[in-house]
């Protein structure tokens, strides 16, 4: 049963298509992208009946509407926000039949920033690098959605979704809690620098992409001003850029980089940074590493 | 050899100088191949590091590392590249003064070397290439250009490097190349990747300066350059 197209009729702010990301490239300059909130994608995709690496919508503030050419399961998930099917309401984070032509509408979000719509099959645009994500910095992979867009959709599932009643979804928190493990270059800020880490009353910067996550508020001191040489970058790194304000690195950041990184967010928490909203308070608080050394 | 933990799962290991940070490179591939690595999601080099992404046992490994004597490395025998350059950059003459020569001088002397892949990063198929003695390092851009062009070859630091798409960039402009740097539609899409070596070969400019060589490089990509 394939051959169903996927029409975006309204493609909202920022909707781009994403999977679980572009990993086994970055020796290369590749970064490894993917979806933000990485567990809202999962649960979107499980609804469905999908594999977790079906690549779905990733919607930001105001949501997306789409249509199908064939009937098709659809599940909306990440920051909660009406979903209406020709104008009637349906559930959120549950399984909703989209009959052939219908519109589902996903409005605005009531919290968080980024929404995610799988449909049964996933969408199966040709992928790049064996990922389908956008990748908003090297421009690798679909271009983000416009209106009137059209998306092949994948063979559907054989296997029904698991019936799931209710889905549990913690709303995104009124502050941004983030647990840091330090280093690699902890070393190359002041004690001072590293107590207003863990001390400052950060936010989140409106100028957060899916880069990174910025932030305004103090500036870390450093203690080594000389200029590093690039090194690796990961997921979560917070790199000190010479303004102090430290850059939470989300999906699409570079694989490599010249200013320190003071520390790195585990990745079971990148998801809430991703869904926090500009003015969100931040704060990180150091941990200690099992057996660092 | 420093080997710090960066996060839950990976290690960036520091070395003192570049050679020593492509000689463990070189090793660790060589220990992936022989499948005497725990599994590793990402090994991604760079000037004085490499990053080990995504360790299962990063701490086993950590202590693993430190046991390690890497071999010296070897002559290069990387795949050789040859990339067309036209000696025509914006930055030619400021990079001639800097060198205390002239501007056909700075073309025979980047064209003379034979460069190396040490690491890439900034963008997907953008490598920072070595082999450019001491005295021809040269300073970053004090104010970075908003815009350089696709193809553009620049120098900065010890390093040699092509945009393979328009960007914002600080680095000195030299030249410029048709050479497609990054292409999907060609298996590999990156020209260069870590270990590549490369040569480039002078093309005429309408000032007559790079002269000479008119090679038709059999490996370099003849498609034009995109922007």
């Amino acid at each position: 049963m394939s051959g169903a197209k996927l029409e975006i009729v309204r493609a909202g702010a920022l909707t781009t298509i994403q999977d679980l990301g572009r990993f086994g490239h970055a020796a290369l300059g590749v970064p490894r992208s993917g979806a933000l909130d990485q567990p809202a994608h999962r649960l979107a995709n499980r609804l469905v009946g999908n594999p977790d690496s079906a690549a779905t919508l990733e919607t930001t503030v105001n949501g997306v509407s789409v249509s199908a050419t064939r009937t098709v399961t659809v599940a909306v998930t990440g920051a909660p926000a009406p979903v209406r099917v020709d104008g009637r309401p349906v559930a959120w984070a549950g399984a909703v039949r989209l009959p052939s032509g219908a519109v589902l509408e996903v409005g605005g979000a009531t919290a968080g920033l980024r929404s995610y719509v799988a449909v049964s099959g996933g969408v199966a645009v040709a992928p790049v690098l064996g990922s389908r994500s956008t990748d908003l910095l090297s421009g690798l992979g679909p271009r983000p959605l416009a209106n009137g867009d059209t998306l092949p959709v994948g063979e559907a599932p054989q296997v029904l979704p698991a019936a799931a009643d209710i889905a549990l979804w913690e709303a995104p928190p009124k502050e941004l809690v983030l647990p840091v493990l330090l280093g690699p270059r902890d070393d190359w800020f002041t004690a001072d620098g590293l107590r207003t880490l863990a001390a400052g009353r950060f936010s989140v910067s409106p100028n957060s992409n899916r880069i990174a996550l910025r932030t305004e508020g103090p500036s870390l001191e450093r203690a080594v001003l000389s200029e590093l040489p690039s090194e690796g970058m990961v997921l979560g790194a917070i790199q000190v850029p010479p303004d102090g304000k430290p850059v939470v690195f989300l999906a699409d950041c570079p694989t490599t980089g010249g200013y320190p990184v003071a520390g790195v967010v585990p990745q079971a928490h990148l998801a809430a940074a991703a869904q926090a909203v500009p003015g969100t308070p931040v704060r990180f608080v150091p941990v200690r590493r099992r057996r660092a050394r | 050899m420093k080997v710090m933990p960066v996060g839950e799962d990976s290690l960036l290991v520091g070395l003192d100088t570049a050679l020593e940070a492509q000689a463990l490179h070189a090793e660790l591939l060589r220990r992936l191949a022989a499948g005497t690595l725990p599994p590793v999601r990402e090994i991604v080099p760079a000037a004085q590091t490499v990053l080990l992404y995504g360790v299962s046992g990063p701490e086993a490994l950590a202590a693993e590392l430190r046991r390690w004597t890497v071999p010296e490395p070897g002559p290069y025998s990387g795949p050789l590249v040859e990339i067309p350059v036209r000696y025509d950059g914006e930055d030619l003459r400021e990079v001639a003064a800097l060198w205390g020569v002239g501007p056909a001088e700075v073309a025979r002397v980047h064209s003379g070397a034979e460069h190396r892949v040490a690491f890439c990063g900034f963008a997907p198929g953008f490598g920072y290439l070595t082999g450019m003695g001491e005295r021809y390092h040269v300073p970053r851009r004090a104010t970075p250009r908003t815009r350089v062009p696709a193809g553009s070859v620049a120098l900065a630091g010890p390093y040699t490097g092509i945009y393979p798409r328009s960007s914002p960039g600080g680095w000195q402009l030299i030249g410029t190349t048709r050479a497609r740097l990054w292409d999907m539609d060609r298996e590999p899409a990156a020209l260069l990747a870590p270990g590549t070596r490369v040569r480039f070969v002078p093309e005429e400019t309408e000032d007559g300066c790079g002269g000479g060589a008119r090679t038709a490089p059999a490996s370099a990509p003849s498609v034009q350059g995109d922007a």
